[in-house]
Formats: C-alpha cells, structure tokens, sequence
C-alpha cells in the first residue's frame, strides 16, 4: 500500500520552501557549471573559426551556423579513423578486460573467506593510487632496455628462429600499448560488479545443477553464466565508456600517428585551436556514448536488484 | 563446499602479478643509482633526496592537497543536498533534468568536460570580466562540479535504504523537522557521507584532463607536474614519488582495513552478547 | 466496561482516501481513559492508516479526532501528546539505550537532574538498567522492544500508540511480554491502542477491541461478547474459526426457532435473534469447540448424523472434519478429557454431531 506522508520531514521543508534552497543549490550550481558549458560546445561546433579571441565566430548571415565541423568529420579520413581507432581499442580493451576480470572475479568467490577480503582489498588499492602513476608503471616496463621488454625479447630470441631475434620488442607508442595499459588501469572496474554479482548467487543452485546431472564446466554454461549476464554489462560498460573516451593512455604510450578520439579533440582544441571541429568531434563522441549509456543504467538497475530478475 | 579449480586459482595469481609487477618494479627502480631509468646502477636513495627537496614538487603538492580539500569539502555539501533532494522530494519541477544532471557527469567524457569548462570560463572572462587568471578558483569549481556528483550517487543510495520510521520517531517524540534532520538523517547517513567526502577528495587529487584544461599559468597540481614530467619520459625521481604513493595509500587502505576487520569482530561480539542476553 | 467511561479520545466520522482509494471509511470510537483498545484486522484493513492519523503523520480527509477536549485536526506530531511504539520499533541506531529513552525528553522543561531520573525510572520500569548504554544493536529483540516501550512512555503521553507490538518477536517470548505490557499498562495508567492482525493477541491485551474491514469498523466490544456474539459473517470467521451453513427460519417457538438447514437435512433449534420472521432465509453459524460428537445418537435436540473424514489428534484435543449426508462439511473440536474408556472416534466411523440452540449463532446479512 502506498502510503503518503504528510508530515514527513521532506513534506514539511517543502511546505516551508527549504526545498526550494536543498534542490535549488545544488540544481544551480549544475545548470551552471556543467549543463551551460556544455551548451557552450553545442554552440561552438556549428560556429566558424576566428581570428579573434576566443577564436570562433558565428556569421553574419543566415542560418548564421556553419555545418563545416560536423562536414569534415565524415570527409576526412583522419576523425573517421580515429573513431575507428577508438572503439577498436576500447572494445578489444573491454573483452580483455572480461576475459581476464571474469574467471578473477570467480576465483575470488571460490578462496577461503578470510582471504577474500584481503584479496578484494590488493583489486581496488590500485584504484586508489594515483592513475598516471599506473601508465607511468607500464611506460617503465615497456621500454626498450627494462628488464621486462628484454625478458620478453630473451625469450621470443629462444622460441624463434636465428633470423627472426630482435634487440628489443617495440611496445611502446602502438595501439598494443595502448589496449595493454587500459586493460591493467581498467581491470578493477570489471572484477568489482562481476565479483558481486558473482557472489550473490546461490551455491545450492550450483549443487542443485550438479546433483541433477551436469557437470562442472556445464553447471556453469547454464547456471553460472546466465546469471551474471548484469554483471558482465555493467562492468564491460564501466571499461568501455571511460576507454573510448580516454585521453591520458594514448598520449603517454599511443601512436601519435593513430590517435584515439579524446586525443584529437584535445589537438584541434590546444594545437590547432579550432574550436568548432573540438566541440564538433565532441559532440558525436558523446552521440556515440548515448546507446551504451543508456544500456548501462539499464543494467544497472538490474544488476542492483539481484540476479535472476 | 566446492572445490576450487586449478584454472581459477592459476587465473587469479596470474591477475595479482598483472596488478603488482608493474608497481614493484617501479618501486625497486626507484631506489637505482642509475640516470637511466630503466638499467640497474646499483641501490641509491639520491631520487627520494632530489624530490623531497624540489620545492615544485612540494608547491605542486600543497596544491593539490588544498584543492582537493576545499573542493570535496564543497562536494559534500552539494552533493548531500542533492542526494537528499532526490532521495526524499519525489516530484518536483525539473526533477528529470536535475536527475540527468546528476549522472551525466559520471559517464562524460574527461576530454568534454575539460574543454567545455574551459571555454565556459574563457566566454565569462570575455563577458563579465571573470576569472580575471584561472588558477586555484577555477580549478576547484571544475572538481566540486565533476565530484559532488560521486556524492549524490551515495548519499542517495544511503539515505534509500534508510527506515523512515526512524524519522518519524524522533517527530513523534517532539522533533521538529530541523532537529530530526540533525538528530537522526544526518548521524545515520554519515559514513556515506564521510565516504562521499573521501572519494570526492581522491578524484580530485588524482585528476589529470580536467585540471590540464582549468589551470591557468603559475598554478600546478601534483598531477600536472607528473604529466608534463612523464610525457617526456621516464624520470627516475617519478618512480620515488610513485613509490611515496603507494605506501601512503597502502598504509591506508591496510589501515581501513584493520578498522574494518575490527568493526566486524566488534559487531559479532555484539551479536553474541545481544544473543546471550536474551531474556 | 468501558462504555461508561468519560469519553477521553473521540473518533467521529474518519476518512482517509489515497486518491480513489479509500483506507478508512467513516471510522467513529469513543475510547476511554485507561482502556487498551485494540484494533484488529487482516492487512489493508485500514488499522495502522488509523493509528497513523492519531498519531498525526496522516491527516484525516473527513472526520475529526478529540483527545481528552482537545481537537487534533491540524496538529503536527511533534505537538502531541501522543506517542508511537514503532513495528520496527525504529530505535536510533546511533545511540545508546539511554539516550533513546530520554531522546524525547529533551523537549520537556526540566532540569538534567529530573531527566536522569526519569530515565533511570524508564530503565526500571522496563528491566533494563544493566543495559543502558548499550546500542540497539547490542540487545535482544525483547529488549529493543522494551526500550521503544520505554522511549514512548517517558514523556507521559496521555495515549500510546503500539503498532503491531509483538510481531517481530519469536512466539515464547510474545507470551511473557503480552503479559508484561498488560502490567506496565495498569502500573501507568496510560490509554493504549494496539494495532495487531493477531486475534489471541488483541484478546488477550484489550478490555475492548474493534474488528476492521475494508476500511470501516466491524464491531466494536469486549473480546468476549465480538467472540461469542459476532454482528456479521465477517467477524464470525476473522476471530477464530467457524463453519456456516444457510437455514431458513420454519417456526418461531419462544425464545427458539427451529430452522431448515439444507446442509444438516434435519431441522434443528436455535436461541432466537430479535426480529425473527418465519421463512427467513440466513446464516446459522457454530464454533468447532461448542459441538460434541457421540458415536451413538445422544438424546436431545440437533443432534446432526455424519461421517468422520479427517481427524487430527493434538494430545489434549482433537480436530474432526465430519461429512454431513449433504455432502458438507462440519468441523469440532473435541477436548480428550477421558483416558482409555469408549474408544476415540476413528477415520471413517458413523458419529453423530450435536449442539445446544444456544450455541448457534444466527446471523444476517
């Protein structure tokens, strides 16, 4: 039954106009703060370039909008596969991620209970450290003289033949790198829904399975796996969605010569200070984001509602 | 109870070393005697000596430190009023638009908020005048914006779940409204906020894009000296700091933890005397 | 008993609609200083919507409530004298049992030392000084219910509210602390009004209990006289249970009538209601425990032949389901008073089922 509550604290700040300042300041500040600035970029991107400073324009004639920005992002080559680029990495980035995260995640609902807290802990302390300190981590490793890339090159040089040794491996500045060190940044974003999902089944559905037959591998093709599905989109959104969007991973470590498309709108920004082709390749980044976004809450709903649902 | 298979076990060290190896590396080198960063030159503490006496480093730290203070500090507040208004207000006007605005920052791109803060603060310098220098103001106003969003989503969760009775107990003892928000909402909903506050201040300190765009000449973070360290290369005094890091928040976090494990022993002490006393 | 007492909280023509639902329907009680009244009802019934209106977190749509003169409408929680004892019992969990109890206290005019007092009053009243500065979560179930208990009297109310008091806790305890409420009620003098679904409880409690439905009230008395004298089919079957059988009236005889039951194929006597009219068609309604059962046809009126179906042997008493030559079904609840002697009745054995007129409740409508 659906009671209303007349003199619930709520009711009554409402009554008095308190409410109006509880939602007001924070509402303000947001409309303020990021909803206009936002529609700043909306403007700017069917703005002209200028001379003048801020260095865009609208132009004197009707339709005063100039459609150039959102032209060339689908004439020249550069945005198209740059986009491409983007949701390649960010897509192979989140299948490692599954891949790697999935049986991790199980593995922690398999160990002794007392370890399991531990084990939580060492996944999120690196999600509390700094990120760029973590690229920087791999920027060590990857360069040509560590003693990682050597190990790596000592043992492609025994597995090889004579003619194919190399000095060093080249990971650094690639596409490699890039989907390397998002897979090690992004990994707890994986496990931690996947575990919870994970640990909120019920094992005598697991033991029901089995007493009813199935096999191991086969009690989790039907049990296990269909009831994680909220946890495996949850945690594969929660890489994706800040992947393709990433801008600190390709610069340290991409190739310059394929840059992701959080990198290009910071070039045209900064370098080329074209304001209208960054707000432009913005906006359909964030066109590109609305489908998985909105798949996301979706899911996130439903995975906080508990498997099975 | 289950087994658990050779595969998982394997998987899951071969996770942990993924995890760890990169950090203890970096944490080995930075004790090199070497320039290069990456060949061994024989165990030194020169890198720690070099950053602990670079008075950038520490401007850059006390910086960011007070950033992120202020800035969660704000966060907080905003962001419980608004988790309270979500939570408690079921309808009001615009409340669609206000909940869009609460999430939307979550899943923005880092590269879109920073140019569009910035050019809102550029078109605002060239309209009215402000911010005359972006620096330490127009930093912290970026970082309140994106983290008091972090704030919301807990705070809302916590205050969800909360008993209403509760509230309604104190009103039916004699509680105004002021006072059962005091008295009650407030104390009940503090660790989300407390842990609000936390994740509010380590976004912020840890913040590289939309700092880069907000911050005007003369005014670096501790992550914006990193960055235009780093993107440079590999410095050895980097991996001093990197290992500073680490051990600061992996004494932390072991400290959380020990607090945490405690309160569980606590609380199944508790549960026992509860059972025990029952009449 | 109470019927005589002054007035002290008039209900007059309650309503209460959540949009085109109505929760409460034209609700009027008079309850007297005192009293433990209960209201009792399945969920939905509109009993805890009631209780909420009197203790101000809802506001009647019609109607008005007057507590010892004073007229409620319009006045907030926090300024009645009434107070609430929560199903979840809503203690808070930040603070000691102490401090719950005399949370409501700080709103009084008085000193800290009269405070302590009253406190430390409460903690004896309840039996829980050894405990007071626990946490809620450091007791037992009985004890947090003690310390709401405790919390609601502390500031005297001039009525407490007890919504489902006994519900969370398990059935032995539930026991003792009916008895416990019972005696803490008389020792303070406070009016109680009890919400529960639970009939033996509402018995048990209340000097008087009013039966809800859909929203209205049913009947209002005595647990004894709603037990033994229902108005209507609904409060016949929600306090214990019941069988019901159409009859129509044949004769009026006296203070009997002898009526036509279809389902029993003899007529059979009952005490006659006021206002009975030969050929009347209504309910003839009997409790299991006011019939015998005889494996031989006993002398005397309404004695109803039929076949045992089920039986369900409790030690002290036995449940018989008895077919009728109908074809229905009748219950009784038969109390094994004798050990060895006649034999039991068994599955399948011919028994004969038998009532005094005056045990037959007729009911109309």
């Amino acid at each position: 039954m659906s009671v209303s509550r007349p003199f619930s604290i709520a009711r009554w700040f409402h009554r008095r106009g308190w409410s109006d300042l509880i939602i007001g300041l924070p509402y303000g500040w947001l409309l303020l703060l990021f909803l206009l600035p936002f529609l700043i970029v909306l403007a700017m991107s069917v703005g002209s370039q200028a001379p003048t400073a801020p260095p865009v324009g609208f132009g004197g004639e009707y339709p005063w909008i100039n459609p150039r920005g959102y032209q060339r992002l689908f004439t020249d080559d550069l945005y198209i596969r740059s986009f491409l680029i983007s949701l390649m990495n960010a897509g192979l980035a989140t299948l490692l991620c599954l891949g790697l995260g999935y049986p991790m995640a199980l593995g922690l609902t398999r160990v002794a209970k007392s370890w399991r807290n531990i084990l939580l802990m060492l996944v999120i302390l690196p999600f509390w450290t700094s990120f760029l300190l973590r690229v920087y981590a791999w920027m060590g490793l990857m360069g040509k003289s560590s003693w990682f890339n050597q190990l790596l090159t000592d043992g492609w040089n025994l597995l090889v033949p004579v003619d194919w040794a190399v000095k060093s491996i080249p990971m650094m500045h690639s596409n490699f790198a890039v989907v390397l060190v998002m897979v090690y940044t992004y990994l707890p974003f994986m496990i931690l829904p996947l575990y919870s999902s994970l640990e909120r089944l019920d094992p005598t559905l697991d033991e029901a399975a089995m007493d009813l037959g199935s096999r191991p591998f086969r009690v989790f093709l039907d049990v296990t796996l269909p009831q994680s599905v909220p946890g495996i989109i949850a945690g594969g959104l929660l890489v994706f969605i800040p992947a393709a969007g990433e801008l600190v991973i390709p610069t340290l470590v991409g190739d310059a010569s394929t840059p992701m498309i959080g990198r290009v709108i910071a070039d045209e920004f900064n370098s080329a200070r074209d304001w209208p082709m960054a707000s432009a390749v913005a906006v359909a980044l964030l066109v590109l984001m609305v489908g998985p976004t909105m798949l996301y809450s979706r899911y996130q709903a439903r995975a906080e509602e508990g498997p099975g649902k | 109870m289950r087994r658990s298979p050779v595969f998982l076990i394997t998987v899951l060290c071969f996770g942990f070393a993924f995890f760890y190896i990169p950090i203890l590396s970096m944490m080995v080198y930075s004790f090199n005697g070497s320039r290069l960063a990456t060949v061994w030159g024989g165990f030194s503490t020169k890198w720690y000596v070099s950053l602990l006496s670079n008075k950038q480093v520490i401007a850059a730290a006390l910086l960011s430190f007070k950033i992120a203070v202020v800035s969660a500090t704000f966060a907080t507040i905003l962001g419980t009023m608004a988790g309270f208004a979500l939570s408690r207000f079921r309808k009001f006007r615009g409340r669609t638009l206000f909940s869009g605005l609460v999430t939307a920052p979550l899943i923005m791109p880092e590269v879109i908020t920073g140019i569009s803060m910035l050019m809102f603060f550029i078109l605002t310098a060239n309209w009215i005048g402000w911010p005359g220098a972006r620096g330490f103001s127009t930093i912290t106003l970026a970082h309140i914006t994106f983290s008091m969003v972090f704030v919301t989503t807990i705070v809302q969760a916590r205050l969800g779940q909360a008993d209403r009775a509760i509230e309604e107990a104190a009103m039916d003892l004699g509680s105004r409204p002021w006072q059962v928000l005091w008295d009650v909402t407030l104390p009940t909903a503090f660790t989300a906020i407390l842990s609000g506050w936390l994740l509010a201040f380590t976004i912020s300190l840890d913040d590289v894009v939309i700092t880069s765009f907000t911050t005007g000449p003369g005014s670096t973070t501790l992550p914006l000296l990193i960055w235009s360290k780093v993107k440079l290369g590999v410095t050895p005094d980097i991996n001093a700091l990197a290992t500073i890091t680490v051990v600061v928040v992996g004494i932390g976090v072991a400290l959380a933890g020990w607090v945490m494990h405690r309160a569980e022993k606590r609380r199944l002490a508790d549960e026992r005397m509860a059972f025990s006393s029952n009449d | 008993m109470a019927a005589d007492v002054e007035p002290f909280l008039r209900i007059e023509g309650v309503s209460k609609n959540f949009g085109p639902f109505q929760a409460v329907k034209d609700v009027n009680l008079t309850i007297g200083k005192g009293e433990i009244f209960a209201l009792l009802g399945g969920s939905g019934c509109g009993k805890t919507t009631l209780l909420r209106m009197l203790a101000g977190f809802e506001e009647p749509s019609s109607g008005r409530i007057f507590l010892d003169g004073q007229d409620m409408t319009g006045v907030p929680p926090w300024e009645r004298p009434v107070h609430m004892m929560f199903q979840s019992y809503a203690l808070f969990p930040h603070m000691t049992v102490e401090k719950n109890i005399g949370y409501g206290l700080k709103h009084e005019r008085m000193t800290a030392a009269e405070r302590t007092d009253r406190v430390r009053a409460m903690l004896d009243l309840v039996q829980l000084t050894p405990f007071a500065v626990r946490k809620p979560h450091q007791i037992s179930g009985g004890q947090r219910q003690r310390v709401a208990l405790a919390r609601a009297l502390a500031r005297q109310p001039k009525l407490l509210l007890l919504d489902e008091p006994l519900a969370a806790l398990d059935k032995k305890l539930r026991e003792h602390t009916q008895f416990e409420l019972m005696s803490i009620q008389e020792r303070t003098g406070v009016t109680f009004i009890v919400v529960t679904h639970d009939q033996e409880e509402a018995m048990t409690l209340a000097d008087r209990i009013a039966v809800m439905d859909r929203g209205a009230v049913q009947q209002v008395g005595p647990p004894g006289e709603v037990y033994e004298h229902p108005a209507s089919r609904f409060v016949a079957s929600f306090l214990g249970s019941i069988s019901q059988y159409e009859a129509r009236v044949l004769r009026i005889e006296g203070a009997e009538a002898l009526l036509d039951v279809p389902a029993f194929e003899t007529p059979v006597r009952a005490t006659a209601i006021p206002g009975l009219v030969e050929g009347e068609v209504l309910t003839l309604a009997v409790r299991p425990e006011k019939l015998a059962i005889h494996r031989h046809p006993p002398g005397g009126p309404n004695a109803i032949p039929g076949e045992i179906k089920d039986l369900a042997y409790f030690g002290k008493d036995s449940l018989y389901r008895v077919t009728l030559p109908s074809g229905q079904l009748i219950s009784v609840h038969a109390v094994n008073a004798r050990r060895g002697g006649e034999a039991r009745p068994d599955w399948y054995d011919k028994v004969w089922v038998a009532f005094e007129p005056a045990a037959a409740i007729l009911l109309r409508g």
